[in-house]
């Protein structure tokens, strides 16, 4: 009886093992490429929308027959990956999506956080990255040197940019003058933001009346907010994420505080009316795509991922989409699946018209040229106010 | 006015802080145990509350009760079946036991609501401006629950033959069981009792601070157990008196000095305190029995 069933095992082993070699071999032409995101810890909804996209971009191509690079068509394979919303978990990642899964590119990670680290990685195995929503200047810049990193890109504007554009918002189009800090000394997205926020508010003539931080994870803020309402500012300006915002509004305004508040892009997440409900009524803050003026490509994107995943897509979705379009375009242009040409070709694309705005790359830099919008939350709803451009 | 402000930040968050130190306080007096599922037990009647709240919109009171109710049973449920069946095992085995069942309770919440949560407003939103300060209908609630439920457990423990019997038992375990006193019934009470005020903690810090995630129970947690170390852990009394403390310290830290040495003041203020004066403000120091 043990025999026979030891016999009847080996048997079927040899069988897959088999099939498994043959599947292999007979398989179409593949690109491997990688995925690292936050899909558990901190900021789980950043990375579900950024898989949900990346799954629906790589889907379109492989459904179209695949992706024509130097006259052979070939499927995306995609590799998805968790980095656990911590620095160390997404360098690990990377090393494994690179050395392991030997892919050609990699999207991801979205936060600044693991893409700084994880930009380190790719830098040194000369493998491209494009980073879709990460807005700290250090992850395509090597901080040691001050040079540009030369595998590292991302689909979206800087916070140097951004912050210039939320301070002349609130200074031109709110009427501030007096404007108070919170922000998060944990995040290098934020301490960028508030930094280069200070800077060009200050430039323009307005007075910053208090700058108070805290780190990732703290929930009491009376403290902080008793010590801004004291300095009697006009606004507030808080770069923080869409699960911390509703929080630090709710107990600003028990504190009895009155006046507006101004976020950056880590506001543009549904989540955030959902859990801040009336308090974040009437808050702007500045991202990277409306999706209620939306060009034909954005509308066709906004369409097929409410079909797919019955949501609106917000702007981690839209950027990571963007990020392999990027990688599509890149590979066409480079004619071979190779690491350096795939980098090469992106380095230098003239035009590429994304779901959030026309997007251009210049040898020496791996940021885009392209645009920022102001939105407002209007009865429950992201309502598109102002575009600024570069 | 701003001095003002910052104390009534200082009660709101003793308050809550002393009503989770209490359940952390109390199941060491009698067990030498530091229960680190507590801070998750903590979560869980957040959890609970949200979903009373948001599901069966149930009113504040009912809400309240509910979880700690059904909270104090799953602390009597998790004192049965992981920490009695280890009553004569090394201590060690029963810290580990308890941050087990921590992971678990997390990791099980996670899998049902892995995004944060935002919990209905159960009480009314009114404010009242004393000169200048902002104090509002909820913490003053907060902080009057949690001042009469610390001095109903006071009550409890020095002036009932329950509360006799715990003294007792954190006297001396065996002896007090040979004299006739149901220690295991004892135990039971005082899992509840604790894990109950745990829980009137995350229902009016869920109220409070309203966004709601798996893992607040966790940082909470060693804050307040930090709180009963400092006023002497096992000693009641003295895990009120260190709750209001250390908020103290944490709100000072934010008014005079950049808010980010909080965390560094608290550690700072556990680590003095545990090299000089590990028995606490008011606890008594162990002599070691030959």
């Amino acid at each position: 009886m043990k025999k026979t069933l030891a016999i009847l095992l080996v048997t079927m082993l040899t069988i897959t093992s088999v099939a498994l070699v043959g599947c292999k071999s007979s398989a179409a032409l593949t690109i491997p490429i990688g995925l690292n995101a936050e899909l558990t810890g901190g900021l789980p909804v950043v990375g579900a929308s950024c898989k949900n996209a990346a799954l629906m971009a790589v889907k379109e191509v492989n459904d179209a027959g695949g992706l024509t690079v130097g006259g052979k068509q070939y499927q995306i394979k995609l590799f998805v990956e968790d980095n656990g919303y911590k620095a160390d978990q997404s360098v690990a990642v990377q090393q494994k999506l690179i050395t392991q899964d030997n892919v050609v590119a990699i999207v991801g990670p979205n936060a600044s956080v693991m893409a700084v680290p994880a930009s380190e990685i790719a830098e040194s195995s000369k493998v491209l990255m494009i980073s879709p929503w990460s807005t700290n200047p250090n992850t395509t810049i090597d901080s040691k040197t001050g040079q540009p990193k030369k595998y590292v890109f991302r689909a979206c504007f800087i916070d140097t940019f951004q912050a210039s554009v939320d301070a002349k918002f609130a200074m031109n189009k709110l009427g501030a003058k007096r404007v108070a800090i919170l922000y998060d000394l944990g995040n290098d997205a934020f301490v960028g933001q508030s930094t280069f926020f200070k800077n060009t508010f200050t430039q323009l003539g307005g007075t910053i009346t208090d700058v108070e931080t805290y780190t990732t994870g703290d929930k009491d803020f009376s403290a902080q907010f008793t010590k801004i309402k004291a300095s009697n500012p006009d606004l507030i300006f808080l770069p923080s994420m869409y699960n911390e915002a509703p929080v630090q509004i709710k107990q600003a305004h028990a504190l009895g505080i009155k006046v507006p508040f101004l976020g950056t892009d880590g506001w543009s997440s549904q989540d955030l009316i959902t859990l801040g409900g009336k308090d974040v009524e009437g808050c702007f803050f500045s991202a990277h795509y409306a999706p209620d003026i939306a060009t034909p490509i954005a509308q066709k994107f906004i369409a097929d991922y409410k079909t797919a995943y019955g949501a609106v897509p917000d702007d981690v979705a839209a950027l990571c989409y963007d990020s392999f379009g990027l990688l599509f375009q890149a590979l066409k242009t480079a004619g071979k699946v190779d690491r350096q040409a795939v980098r090469d070709a992106l380095a230098t694309i003239p035009n590429y018209q994304g779901v959030t705005g026309t997007m251009q790359f210049k040898e020496g830099s791996g940021d885009p040229i392209k645009s920022a919008v102001m939105l407002q939350i209007k009865n429950g709803k992201f309502v598109y106010y102002s575009t600024a451009q570069p | 006015m701003y001095v003002i402000q910052q104390l009534i930040n200082i009660l709101q968050l003793g308050s809550i802080y002393g009503l989770i130190a209490l359940g952390y306080t109390m199941v060491y007096g009698i067990m030498r145990l530091i229960n680190f599922a507590h801070g998750d037990l903590f979560m869980v009647a957040g959890f609970l509350s949200f979903i009373l709240a948001a599901y069966f919109k149930f009113p504040f009171l009912p809400t309240l009760l509910i979880c700690m109710v059904v909270v104090a049973m799953m602390g009597v449920l998790i004192e049965r079946l992981a920490y009695k069946p280890l009553r004569k095992a090394p201590r060690v085995s029963v810290v580990i036991t308890a941050l087990g069942i921590g992971l678990f309770l997390e990791n099980f919440v996670l899998l049902f609501y892995p995004y944060p949560q935002n919990v209905p407003t159960l009480i009314p939103r009114i404010t009242w401006n004393i000169g200048g300060a902002t104090i509002s209908y909820l913490q003053v609630l907060i902080i009057g629950l949690a001042l009469f439920l610390m001095l109903t457990l006071d009550l409890i423990v020095n002036h009932t033959m329950v509360g006799m019997a715990m003294r007792a038992i954190s006297w001396n375990r065996v002896v007090v069981g040979l004299m006739g006193v149901p220690v295991d019934r004892v135990i039971s009470i005082t899992f509840a009792l604790g894990t109950g005020l745990g829980a009137v903690a995350g229902v009016m810090y869920s109220q409070a601070f309203s966004v709601i995630d798996p893992y607040m129970g966790i940082v909470i947690g060693w804050q307040a157990f930090i709180c009963a170390v400092i006023g002497g852990i096992g000693n009641i009394r003295g895990a009120i008196l260190g709750a209001y403390i250390l908020a103290a310290a944490q709100i000072l830290v934010v008014m005079v000095m950049p808010s980010t040495y909080r965390d560094v003041v608290t550690f700072t203020l556990l680590l003095v305190f545990l090299a000089f004066r590990p028995y606490g403000i008011l606890g008594k120091p162990a002599v070691e029995k030959v």
